[in-house]
């Protein structure tokens, strides 16, 4: 919708300053798009489908040359400019569409899934392709991921539910609203460790086979509550809420696919424009 | 959803410098210029890569060239020293500029398959610039493919002037726009990669076989001549053969015996007549054409 590819219902919004519903083509010239889908020509080599973009986009003619060098320099794919993109792999094919998306200058980069379906090691540069867009070329990134570890890059994060929005916020906020940092602890006299704990002014609680404390910063709490448990402490678990535990909070335990849907495992991150 | 994701809650109003407000217009004439030419090269730059389609492209029209204008020569006889490869070979090249065209705008199909379309479709430009592009890119591709065929033109007994040379290019282009129009228009209707072979098959060589390109659509029974009249194709190739048989020195029985007009309700067309059905037939689809695509997305 907001890339003006379905139109809205009912409401109203508006993409780099321009209505979405009135001045879609504006919208588009101001956005990129990198689709889950692949949408390169395989036939042409990577100049050949960026020239191609530059000249749908409007990009001025004297600009293109030095655009072109630009966003291939940018997802790292510079010494491969001249090959046929049936030669790249699908790592290197989704970055060149990643810097496809930025050939235009937009304003906001739409990403869907960037890293589905990729190795390790692929997803790693390409998050590095987007930190380096977002540094060096302020750009609004709009993304959506399945994997919660890749949503703890964003700045605000949207986990979407049937739907609807159920959750909008930075990673830190969200997570505080799950929990807060814990450390459990085995010693060798939980009793005693409780006692001593609590004089100390931890907010400590029996658990299952040990003690848990309820802390601001797990890191920095092992230490000091290892030494104030007076007994010696056999094993040590420190624990910070992640987005996972975010994402389950809010759209709950139970299976959905019993209603027909599966479950929408969708988080939006956006990373904020520097200027 | 929709209000809440509004970049102007949290990017602190569009007021950077780039986007000065300046007002831009939707659609700018020169950037829609470009994007033709673009669409234009890029037929071109697919068509001179794959060479094997190149190949292929000439296989065929040689095998009819040849292998049926000897078989059929035999049996048609020579008449004032002309005969059937010389009657046919206007009809050959016009197949394969008819081919060339309706596979480069097929090949729709594949980038619907393989995502490009998307990118176009999705891009701020608009629909009357791509199947414009599109359209000379195909007509610029099956021209180049039936001028290669010119170079049959000895082999069989044609004389090639610079004039004809000209008339046939101009008429290529004309009959390739028409069928890269109308073939634009059915890969806008096609979804399927499978449904390609079928289009091809029930669709192109009817077209072809019923243009008279084969064989003299004079004297035919009845419920053919209006099958043939009812084919486009059949006003393309007509003019195609007669400025071709125009620069042969052939005598009264053999205009006689190879008939290259067409008769509509007992009067002869002139190609004035032809090329204006020809026109008019691409008009009509440019525009059905710039309506199958503008469905899709």
């Amino acid at each position: 919708m907001l890339c003006t590819l379905a139109s809205p219902t009912s409401g109203h919004a508006t993409v780099a300053g321009f209505d979405v519903a009135t001045r879609a083509k504006s919208v588009r010239r101001h956005i990129g798009l990198v689709f889950q889908e692949q949408t390169l020509d395989d036939q042409l080599t990577a100049e050949e489908n960026l020239r191609f973009h530059a000249v749908l986009y409007g990009v001025p003619h004297a600009q293109v040359e030095a655009r072109i060098s630009r966003v291939l320099e940018l997802v790292a794919l510079s010494d491969r400019r001249k090959d046929l993109v049936s030669t790249y792999s699908g790592g290197m094919a989704r970055r060149l569409e990643i810097a496809r998306g930025m050939l235009h200058t937009p304003k906001v980069l739409f990403l869907d899934e960037p890293t589905v379906g990729l190795d390790p090691q692929t997803r790693a540069l390409i998050w590095e392709d987007i930190q380096r867009l977002r540094e060096e070329e302020g750009v609004t990134i709009f993304l959506t991921t399945h994997y919660m570890d890749e949503a703890e890059y964003a700045e605000r994060i949207a986990i979407i539910d049937h739907g609807a929005i159920i959750a909008l916020d930075n990673p830190d906020v969200l997570k505080a609203q799950v929990g807060t940092d814990t450390v459990a602890i085995e010693t060798a006299d939980d009793e005693a460790a409780l006692a001593s704990l609590k004089r100390a002014g931890y907010k400590v609680e029996r658990t299952e086979g040990g003690l848990t404390a309820f802390v601001v910063d797990e890191e920095a709490a092992v230490g000091p509550i290892v030494a104030a448990a007076g007994v010696p402490v056999r094993t040590v678990r420190a624990h910070r809420p992640t987005l996972d535990d975010v994402f389950l909070h809010f759209t709950g335990r139970e299976i959905r696919e019993q209603h027909g849907e599966a479950v929408p495992m969708m988080a939006r991150a956006r990373g904020a424009r520097r200027s | 959803m929709t209000t809440l994701s509004t970049a102007g809650s949290t990017v602190p109003a569009p007021a950077s410098p780039a986007a000065a407000p300046t007002p831009t217009p939707d659609t700018i004439i020169s950037d829609e210029i470009r994007v033709v030419g673009m669409v234009w090269e890029r037929e071109l730059i697919r068509y001179v890569r794959t060479r094997t389609r190149i190949v292929s492209g000439l296989i065929q029209p040689v095998l009819f060239l040849f292998v049926l204008g000897y078989g059929m020569s035999g049996l048609v006889g020579t008449t004032g020293g002309f005969n059937f490869r010389q009657f046919v070979y206007p009809g050959v090249v016009a197949m394969s500029v008819v081919m060339t065209a309706m596979f480069s705008a097929l090949s729709i199909v594949w980038d619907r398959e393989f995502g490009f379309l998307r990118e176009m479709l999705v891009a701020p430009v608009s629909r009357v610039s791509l199947v414009l592009g599109k359209t000379a890119g195909g007509a610029t591709v099956a021209a180049a493919q039936g001028t290669i065929m010119l170079v049959l033109a000895p082999l069989v007994g044609i004389h090639l002037t610079p004039l004809l040379v000209v008339q046939m290019i101009a008429l290529e282009l004309l009959m390739a726009v028409a069928m890269t129009t109308f073939g634009v228009f059915v890969a806008s209707r096609i979804q399927k990669m499978e449904s390609f072979q079928v289009v091809m098959q029930m669709l192109l060589m009817p077209m072809l076989f019923l243009s008279g390109a084969l064989f003299p659509l004079n004297g035919l029974p009845g419920w053919l001549t209006v099958i043939t009249r009812l084919n486009p194709l059949t006003y393309a190739v007509a003019p195609f053969r007669q400025v071709v048989f125009a620069a042969q020195n052939m005598s009264p029985a053999a205009r006689a015996r190879f008939p290259t007009n067409v008769t509509l309700f007992g009067h002869t067309l002139s190609i004035a007549v032809e090329l204006a059905i020809v026109v008019v037939f691409a008009l009509v689809f440019f525009v059905l054409a710039f309506r199958g695509l503008s469905r899709t997305e």
